[in-house]
Order: structure tokens, then C-alpha cells, then sequence
């Protein structure tokens, strides 16, 4: 298996504050052609009860490639970036991330197994917000194959 | 967060029920984009020649782009975003996007279970007659 099973239950550091702005909401609600006002336009994300416009739901992902590099980063992983192939995402909110939120990760791997010559990894992170309040959870399952970089 | 008003779409579902679809025309620009947008830079999202050195059909969409479109074809019906609970896909066959022709990528949107708080919409998210995500489902609040 080309993971090491080793990074099941180790602890990682919560990663440093990213501070989401409305610009980058734009860009990126942009570039996954959601067009909803609530996305672009502070006013309408107001009207629906939020103090800036909304990030559409998939903008987590870009919270949590702090915690990939952590993964990636480990000496011993066994994990080289052009092996990997994303296989499953999820989603589970408390509430939508919105610009001015501070949004800090904390990553967890849940398993590895085996399948074949390549290994499925499972991993979570818990995005809390400035407060320390749970915003959203990404779980990801990488398929990482063998191979040197 | 929502009030009564956005709630008027989500009420009165039925299993079944096609709430929203729509086809996103893909073109390369659209993945350069998406990995300026993203942080995602792994060339095979961009660059031919490495996509065909690790074996790939060509250049393909990022993932994380599909799930995306996928989930905003829903909104303009949804209202309020905060009203999903939690989405998931599995990604199962790529989205080849050429470099003259683009790729369309056709979402529709389902109803596929209802209970008394919550509905599952399920998404079909299809390119060139081939479903490309697998359990792509929403769970959205409906109270």
C-alpha cells in the first residue's frame, strides 16, 4: 500500500486563519457559473439575513487546501500529488461561509485501505470560524496510487 | 438563515419532482479560470501535454468545478444557500474538455426523498451521454 496507515488519528495543527473577502467570493462564484445575487450582490445577501454576500457551497474546498498541503507535506505520507485522484466529496453545514468570516481547518484522517496496489483515504476538516463555531465539514476520499514524484 | 418567503419553493415536494436543470458550456478558459479561482493548479487541468502523459483522454474539468455548477443550478430555485444541510458526490468518469469545442455538462435537479425538515434533491450531472458524478445529492432544509 502506498500510504502509510501511521496517519490515522495523528494531530495536525489547525491551519492559519484565512480571512475570506468579497472580491474572492466574486471570483469564485464566478468561475463555478453560480450566478445567484446572493453571491455578487451585498444587498441581496443582506436581504436574506447576511452581513456580506454568500460563498457558494463548494468554496470550502478552497479553506481546506491548506490542510491537503498539510497532508502532502508529511515526510512520510507516502502521498505524491500527481498520484492522487479525487474520488468522493461532502459537505455538511451549519451555515454558508460569508465574506469577512476568519475560517481556521483542522484536519483529521479517518482511514486508509487498501484497494489493489493504490490506497483510499479518507480524510475530514472541521472548519470553524473566528468565534470558534463550526461553519462546515469537507470530507474527502483520495485514491493514491503508487509511484515516485 | 432564511425567512418565510424563501421557504415558498422548498414547500409542497414531491419525489420526483424536476426542481431545476440547466447545460454549462465548458471551454478552457472556463478551467483557467476555475484553477486561478480555486487555488487548484495540477496542469492536466490545462496543459495537453502533460494530460497526455499521464494517460488521460485530454485535458479534463477540475472535479471540484463540476460538483460546483452542479449544486448552483439549484439555487435560483433553493433562495437562501444557507438552506443546504450538506451535499456529497463521487466522481466517476472525467469531463474532456477540447480545446476547440469545449465540453456541455447537463444538470438536472430531483427531488428524491422528503421527510417533514429536510428534502434530498438528487442531481444527474451528464457530458456527452455519460452521467460523470455518482450520488450527487443535496440535502436542503425545508422548514
Amino acid at each position: 500500500m502506498p500510504v502509510n496507515p501511521e496517519l490515522v488519528g495523528r494531530d495536525f495543527p489547525p491551519t492559519p486563519p484565512y480571512l475570506v473577502g468579497r472580491e474572492k467570493v466574486r471570483e469564485f462564484s464566478r468561475a463555478v457559473f453560480a450566478a445567484d445575487p446572493q453571491h455578487i450582490d451585498p444587498a441581496a445577501a443582506q436581504a436574506l439575513g447576511y452581513a456580506d454576500v454568500v460563498a457558494p457551497p463548494t468554496f470550502a474546498i478552497v479553506v481546506t487546501d491548506a490542510t491537503l498541503q498539510q497532508l502532502l507535506s508529511q515526510p512520510d505520507s507516502g502521498i505524491v500529488l500527481q498520484n492522487v485522484l479525487h474520488a468522493e466529496q461532502k459537505f455538511r453545514y451549519s451555515r454558508p461561509i460569508v465574506a469577512g468570516d476568519e475560517l481556521t481547518a483542522k484536519l483529521s484522517v479517518t482511514g486508509i485501505r487498501a484497494m489493489g496496489a493504490a490506497a483510499m483515504v479518507t480524510s475530514e476538516s472541521e472548519i470553524t470560524d473566528a468565534a470558534g463555531a463550526h461553519v462546515v465539514t469537507t470530507t474527502s476520499v483520495l485514491l493514491v496510487g503508487e509511484g515516485d514524484a | 438563515m432564511s425567512d418565510a418567503s424563501t421557504g415558498a419553493a422548498t414547500a409542497g415536494l414531491t419525489v420526483g419532482d424536476v426542481v431545476a436543470e440547466r447545460t454549462v458550456h465548458l471551454t478552457r478558459e472556463s478551467l483557467v479560470r476555475y484553477a486561478g479561482a480555486s487555488g487548484d493548479f495540477n496542469p492536466i487541468h490545462y496543459r495537453d501535454d502533460v494530460a497526455a502523459a499521464v494517460g488521460l483522454p485530454g485535458v479534463l474539468a477540475h472535479g471540484m468545478l463540476t460538483m460546483g455548477l452542479a449544486v448552483g443550478t439549484i439555487e435560483p430555485w433553493l433562495g437562501d444557500s444557507g438552506r443546504i444541510l450538506d451535499y456529497g458526490v463521487r466522481f466517476t468518469k472525467p469531463v474532456v474538455v477540447d480545446p476547440d469545442t469545449g465540453a456541455d455538462v447537463t444538470v438536472v435537479a430531483k427531488v428524491g426523498a422528503v421527510d417533514e425538515e429536510s428534502a434530498r434533491i438528487d442531481l444527474t450531472v451528464s457530458h456527452d451521454g455519460t452521467t460523470v458524478l455518482v450520488k450527487a445529492q443535496v440535502r436542503v432544509r425545508t422548514v
